[in-house]
């Protein structure tokens, strides 16, 4: 028995070393980003190259401001965010409509919402881009967020837990001459936190990181995110690797926070979620 | 009809409920796939969104035209490149680190398992910016940790196959994230029982291991390949910012040649072939996977 459990000991030892060895590996890129936006520009292109900065700046994060219109990309960007958590509660009452009510084709409409998760971006891409232009949201801010409101990823998890909500509890409600609306924001709201946190902080990280279609759609740069400003900066200074992983830290590091706040939540959206 | 109209009204709230979100999907989601069918047979470009009258039918041209063109042969290998090295690479890693994680519930453990995950939920903007620089032959980090060990420089995107080759390594840092998660789920849902009762049945690590645990984890394995593959198949961002689908065409995937024909060259006909095209492909391999999944079941 006793040699069963050093056994196991042993083996918890290996894997907890070859984790060690394998996270380094996989962070390493974020150390290098994160150590390397210090670094004055004469310092970046030293070989050997130092891990640390030896002079440290923060010029490079000024130049964001300054040179490039970072000011800009983050407005644009935290507008997006606050948008989509509009659609976030778009999809929160379809979760609802589709959980406790009932109508004639229920399922068969649930079908087609999920269908709607099998199609790939490449191909709705054109063909909405071209429904935008028809209705003249081209390089506007509504163009760039009104294609990507509704989720059927997030309408089918709504849904999955206001099922388990007991349906006694809403009746009774109605029984006391609540509305069904007054329900929905006074009941049903409060009892899904959970997955509207979930929920919150998957829509976050998304909107957060929006790039392909803020690219298309806007030919502004007043329009642009902080991820097409990125790539704008690498095509435009791109020698200038210190200025490039101060833009990269600067779009990293807010994500990186919440996550470590939020880690356990954000970890099981995705186990429920499966993917993105 | 009238009765239709008051049942309607007097059932209005689940339609309330659901219409926004509905309307959303149906407008963004599915009408364009009947638009990107029809506009795949014309030539619809700049002149055609400018004017419609500019539009005609050119019949099944398009996808004639695709199967001549030489970039999109490049593209279809090369995707199919990406698939075949990282799918594979995604699946091993992912499943070998929630092997490891599964040890234990401590810290030390927690914290990797962020770790491990943090790639995923990066901006893939950001990562390729980074890994741009680590890749860069003259400066990069790469390069200069070779040369400690006498390696010679290694244009890691210079060159048509070690370019494709260092976007499936950084997409495969990225995909590790997510799968590592799903397969850990599944890790913890198997119950303790069937360790102990193969440990008394005297079974070695490995054979728990190939006998029980990979078995087990069947669902698990088969849900994180065909949504890894999907995602393969539709990979994108990594050339379009790293390589713009170069050197010599050697990276270009379906999908940006897609985005490159629509949003570049204008030729809105032509891409949404090229997307159907993907699209069936998607479909095809889907369901290729469940078939053989359900003749894995049968036996």
């Amino acid at each position: 028995m006793a040699s069963g459990k050093s056994k196991g000991n042993t083996e918890r030892w290996i894997a907890t070393i070859l984790l060690i060895i394998g996270g380094f590996i996989i962070s390493l890129p974020f150390i290098w980003m994160i150590t390397s936006s210090f670094k004055p520009e004469s310092e970046i292109l030293q070989m050997p190259p130092t891990l640390f900065a030896e002079n440290p700046t923060i010029q490079n994060y000024i130049n964001l401001f300054t040179n490039m219109n970072f000011g800009v990309y983050l407005r644009n960007t935290l507008i997006i965010v606050l948008l989509s958590f509009i659609g976030l509660f778009l999809n929160a009452m379809a979760g609802y409509g589709f959980a406790k009510y009932h109508f004639k084709n229920k399922e068969k409409v649930f079908y087609l919402v999920l269908a709607t998760m099998m199609i790939p971006g490449q191909v709705t891409m054109i063909p909405v881009y071209l429904l935008l232009n028809e209705m003249g949201l081209i390089n506007t801010m509504a163009g760039i967020v009104l294609p990507g409101l509704a989720a059927a990823f997030s309408i089918f998890l709504f849904r999955m837990f206001m099922a388990t909500i007991p349906t006694d509890l809403i009746e009774a409600a109605r029984l006391d001459g609540a509305g069904e609306f007054y329900i929905f924001f006074r009941l049903i709201m409060p009892i899904s936190k959970p997955i509207f946190a979930v929920q919150g902080i998957l829509t976050f990280i998304a909107a957060w990181n929006s790039f392909l279609w803020p690219l298309i759609i806007a030919n502004d740069e007043s329009l642009y995110t902080l991820s097409v400003g990125l790539s704008l900066l690498k095509g435009q200074y791109a020698s200038n690797f210190a200025l490039q992983m101060a833009g990269a830290a600067f779009m990293v590091l807010p994500i990186i926070i919440i996550f470590s706040f939020f880690q356990k939540y954000i970890v099981e959206g995705f186990t429920t979620s499966g993917l993105k | 009809m009238n009765q239709l109209v008051k049942g309607t009204v007097r059932n209005r709230h689940p339609f309330i409920f659901i219409a926004p979100a509905l309307l959303i999907l149906i407008l963004f989601s599915l009408i364009p796939i009947i638009i990107a069918f029809v506009i795949s047979f014309t030539d619809m470009d700049l002149k055609g969104l400018a004017d419609w009258s500019n539009i005609s039918f050119i019949g099944v041209e398009n996808y004639t035209n695709l199967l001549a063109d030489t970039v999109f042969h490049k593209a279809v290998f090369n995707t199919f490149f990406y698939v075949v090295i990282g799918v594979p690479l995604v699946i091993f890693f992912s499943l070998g680190i929630a092997l490891l994680l599964n040890y234990g519930k401590n810290l030390v453990f927690t914290v990797f398992r962020a770790v491990y995950f943090m790639p995923a939920i990066t901006n893939i903007i950001a990562i390729a910016v980074v890994w741009g620089f680590l890749y860069n032959t003259e400066y990069g980090l790469f390069n200069y940790l070779l040369s400690l060990a006498d390696v010679d420089k290694v244009p890691w995107l210079e060159h048509p196959v070690i370019a494709k080759l260092s976007l499936i390594l950084l997409a495969v840092w990225k995909g590790i994230g997510i799968n590592m998660i799903i397969f850990l789920a599944a890790l913890q849902g198997i119950p303790n029982s069937y360790y102990e009762a193969a440990k008394i049945d005297g079974a070695k690590r490995w054979q728990i291991l190939l006998f029980i645990t990979i078995p087990l984890l069947r669902y698990a394995i088969f849900f994180v390949t065909v949504t890894t593959l999907i995602g393969w198949l539709q990979f994108f961002e990594e050339p379009f910012i790293m390589t713009q689908g170069g050197p010599l065409d050697g990276t270009v995937s379906m999908a940006l040649f897609i985005y490159q024909r629509g949003f570049q060259f204008s030729e809105f006909g032509y891409a949404a072939a090229g997307s159907f095209v993907l699209f069936i492909v998607i479909i095809i391999v889907t369901l290729l996977q469940f078939k053989l999944r359900k003749a894995d079941d049968d036996i």
